[in-house]
């Protein structure tokens, strides 16, 4: 497969992971904060922002800013999506590109400041919604090739590096250890596990008896749950390993081995251990990330010509 | 039996109310009301239409379009702006016999060229005998010296030509020009065959058309047949401009529907005459390139040196034989529009034969005489700038404001051997579709040959329509549409209707 249509289908699959999580995340708040106390709002959206990848602080209104970077990022991701899309159209099914393209259309309409104040809940329903079917139709519709495994790739990459995120800022606002769940933080830890779609998922591990030791092994360490840190690095290292097989033996395994440990810290290290310093470990997670997609770009994609042409 | 044509109820007329005839032939209509045989089908079934349905079809085809992405860039505004590709619902009708006669032409016109072409960049016998002038040759901008002395893979210039027929008040088709370079629209042939298949699915039972589906595999199979030394599992690639290139569209669409790689120049590397791409299991060999990158573009270090579309060292590679292009470069010296003017003789020299085909009467503007005759009645002609296509620089003389024709006739008298004209012609119209009505608009049609180990014309063509009232310009950058052309079966149309 060409290596510009590899980086394609991966930042395809990214950004469209990316609007979706930012559509959950700030669909969750947006419930939240119809019954919260007024006082809040400013940390609140300056935590949420940041989690979902804003860097710089939220000026004026807070709830303005986040309403207007998170839209930015729903419609630009979506629109990044389609157009990385548009430049592998012949890679990527009919059906997988109409089902962008209608999203793309659907979410420039809606997308607009004044009617998201009062749609948005449409918007978020929207995104996600057709951000699964997407998913479903590119699993039935796409072999399961090299190209498919870049998707893969993308997404879960994307899932994990914005999950760790979001876990990580959660808990250093949220988690006393000495103190147990009460009140209004039950509704914010509640409001974690949505934001990962996994309340539901949880609560038939659980049930719906909130904890955050709970919450951090389901969504870090959960076997089964597609949502979950470990679940992702796993399929991470299946589309790389798998990758590295079409790619052919001319190819270094560096890529897969940096996966590979990726999902070792997040099979074999204790809760209690993670507990001790989950920001510490977050961070580490994000770092591995990092330079993973760093070694993808080096062995796939934007490798030296000199080399390729003696190998 | 009584002709359904004349059987109209009152509620019927109103689709038909606005329809008129006039000088040019009409493709629909013999008479007021009287459709011609192959129409009958389709005429029915709009008087029994209701105008709700036809309108909800209309928006059923448009959703269809904008959904699937068909859609094209338009220059000169905003920085590669999207559109839909503006399509009439009503299908344009040829019947087998006329489209026999369509075939036979082409198929001599696009021999005779690419004779043509291997002649003037070889012994130039043509040249030599007088049947072209040599500075009709020499100073076209896209005759390509480098091409000199260079025998291309199978003598094939040509592989892929669009040529665009009018139909003049007579009924005969004649050529309004041919595109031998990077002849695109074949997409939206393909695609709005597709839409319109769902759209009237009980209109195709009653007409019998002819498929069109086969175009890829066809073009595949003339790309796979320009491969050098034969060699027996070529890689075929698609050479695109980009993302931002008007046909982008139709690049990603005929890879896909051939199975081939579609690359950018970026993905291309040239190492000691070989030509590779860059895949992410390293470094693959290309053999054939189906590059819909202009001449200009394609290799910086050959043409021009700011092009970053193409890759350096291609034409290096492709002088070397280690790799074939399609079409081959230099192929729009044969498309000029100066030139246009001999292909007759062009084809009576190489063939023998008489044009199945006639071309428009042409006058150049670098012959004193005939320049003179021209600018006394810039009014009346069509005058056009030889290199241009797509509908630019172009004058039609009787809808013109006197400020432009004075400006064309410096611009004439500047650069005398850019421009020629033609009579404006009455091109034929045909029947479309305007929310609540049916209203005549002027066609053209252009078919697409391919030319590998045989000739191959698929039966149809991208039909354009200039949906302005009274417009004769019918380029999708100028306001154009388009139709769906329908070829039909021998004996399909007409007896199907009448027994049915």
């Amino acid at each position: 497969m060409l290596s510009r249509v590899a980086d394609n289908l991966y930042w395809m699959s990214r950004y469209l992971e990316r609007a979706e999580h930012t559509a959950r995340v700030m669909g969750v708040q947006w419930n939240l904060m119809l019954e919260y106390e007024p006082g809040s709002a400013e940390r609140r959206w300056k935590r949420v922002t940041a989690s979902v990848g804003r860097r710089e602080p939220l000026e004026g209104d807070a709830f303005a800013a986040a309403q207007s970077f998170a839209l930015a990022q729903i419609v630009g991701g979506i629109a990044e999506a389609r157009e990385n899309a548009r430049q592998v159209r012949e890679q990527i099914s009919s059906e997988m590109w109409e089902e962008l393209n209608m999203l793309f259309h659907e979410s420039k309409r809606m997308g607009t400041p004044e009617l998201f104040n009062v749609q948005g809940f449409d918007l978020v329903y929207a995104v996600i919604r057709s951000s699964n079917l997407f998913q479903g139709i590119t699993d039935s519709t796409m072999s399961h090739g090299e190209g498919w495994q870049f998707i893969q790739t993308g997404r879960f990459m994307e899932r994990v590096h914005a999950s760790a995120k979001l876990i990580d800022l959660h808990f250093a606002e949220y988690f006393d250890a000495a103190e147990p769940v009460s009140g209004s933080d039950h509704m914010e830890w509640l409001g974690l596990l949505r934001s990962c779609t996994a309340f539901e998922a949880y609560c038939k591990v659980y049930t719906a008896d909130l904890r955050p030791e709970r919450a951090a092994e389901f969504l870090l360490l959960n076997a089964d749950f597609p949502h979950s840190l470990r679940f992702g690095a796993e399929r991470l290292l299946r589309s790389l390993e798998a990758i590295h097989q079409s790619a052919g033996a001319r190819k270094t395994d560096r890529v897969s081995k940096l996966a590979g440990r990726l999902t070792a810290a997040l099979s074999y290290t204790p809760l209690e251990e993670i507990m001790g310093n989950l920001h510490e470990f977050t961070t580490g997670i994000r770092r591995l990330c990092g330079q993973i997609h760093g070694g993808i770009y080096q062995v796939y994609i934007s490798y030296p010509l000199d080399a390729a042409l003696e190998g | 039996m009584a002709n359904p044509a004349f059987d109209l109820s009152p509620k019927d007329r109103s689709s038909f109310e606005n329809y008129w005839l006039d000088g040019a032939y009409d493709e629909m209509f013999e008479a007021a009301n009287v459709p011609r045989a192959h129409y009958r089908a389709l005429h029915r079934t709009l008087l029994d239409l209701p105008l709700a349905e036809m309108r909800r079809r209309k928006q059923a085809a448009d959703i269809s379009f904008l959904h699937q992405g068909i859609t094209f860039t338009v220059y000169g505004r905003e920085e590669g702006t999207e559109r839909i590709f503006p399509h009439d619902l009503l299908p344009r009708i040829v019947t087998s016999q006329e489209w026999a006669t369509i075939e036979r032409g082409l198929e001599q016109r696009i021999t005779a060229l690419n004779l043509f072409l291997r002649d003037i960049y070889n012994e130039g016998r043509c040249l030599a005998a007088g049947i072209v002038p040599r500075e009709i040759v020499y100073s076209c901008k896209h005759f390509r010296r480098q091409m000199r002395e260079f025998h291309i893979p199978r003598g094939i210039y040509i592989a892929v030509t669009g040529t665009d027929l009018v139909r003049l008040p007579d009924g005969r088709y004649v050529v309004l020009e041919d595109n031998l370079r990077v002849p695109s629209g074949v997409s939206y042939m393909l695609t709005s065959r597709q839409v319109m298949k769902r759209i009237f699915p009980e209109l195709f039972r009653l007409a019998g058309v002819r498929g069109i589906d086969h175009y890829s595999e066809a073009l595949l199979a003339t790309l796979r047949s320009l491969a050098p030394d034969g060699r027996p599992d070529p890689n075929i690639v698609l050479l695109t401009p980009g993302v931002y290139n008007s046909a982008y569209f139709e690049h990603a669409f005929l890879a896909r529907q051939m199975g081939i790689e579609l690359v950018e120049g970026r993905d291309l590397a040239v190492h000691e005459n070989m030509v590779y791409m860059r895949t992410t299991a390293g470094l693959r060999r290309v053999d054939v390139i189906y590059r819909r990158v202009d001449d200009d573009f394609i290799d910086p270090l050959a043409f021009r040196p700011d092009s970053t579309l193409g890759a350096p060292g291609l034409f290096n590679a492709y002088r070397s034989g280690n790799v074939a292009l399609a079409n081959a470069l230099g192929t729009g010296v044969a498309d000029d529009k100066a030139l246009y003017a001999y292909v007759p003789a062009v084809i009576r020299y190489f063939l023998g034969e008489e044009p199945i085909l006639d071309n428009v009467e042409t006058f150049l503007c670098s012959d004193p005489a005939q320049r003179q005759h021209v600018l006394q009645h810039l009014h009346e002609f069509v005058v056009k700038a030889v290199g241009e296509s797509g509908g630019y620089g172009m004058l039609v003389g009787p809808y013109s404001t006197a400020a432009e024709r004075e400006e064309f006739r410096a611009r004439i008298e500047a650069d005398p051997r850019n421009y020629i004209a033609q009579p404006t012609l009455q091109i034929s119209r045909a029947p479309c579709f305007f929310d609540g009505s049916v209203e005549p608009r002027h066609v053209d049609l252009r078919p697409y040959i391919l030319y590998g180990d045989k000739i191959t014309i698929v039966p149809g063509g991208l039909t354009r329509v200039a949906l302005r009232k009274g417009s004769l310009v019918v380029n999708s950058s100028q306001g154009g549409g388009s139709k769906d052309t329908w070829v039909l079966h021998e004996g399909g149309g007409a007896d199907a209707v009448a027994g049915g």
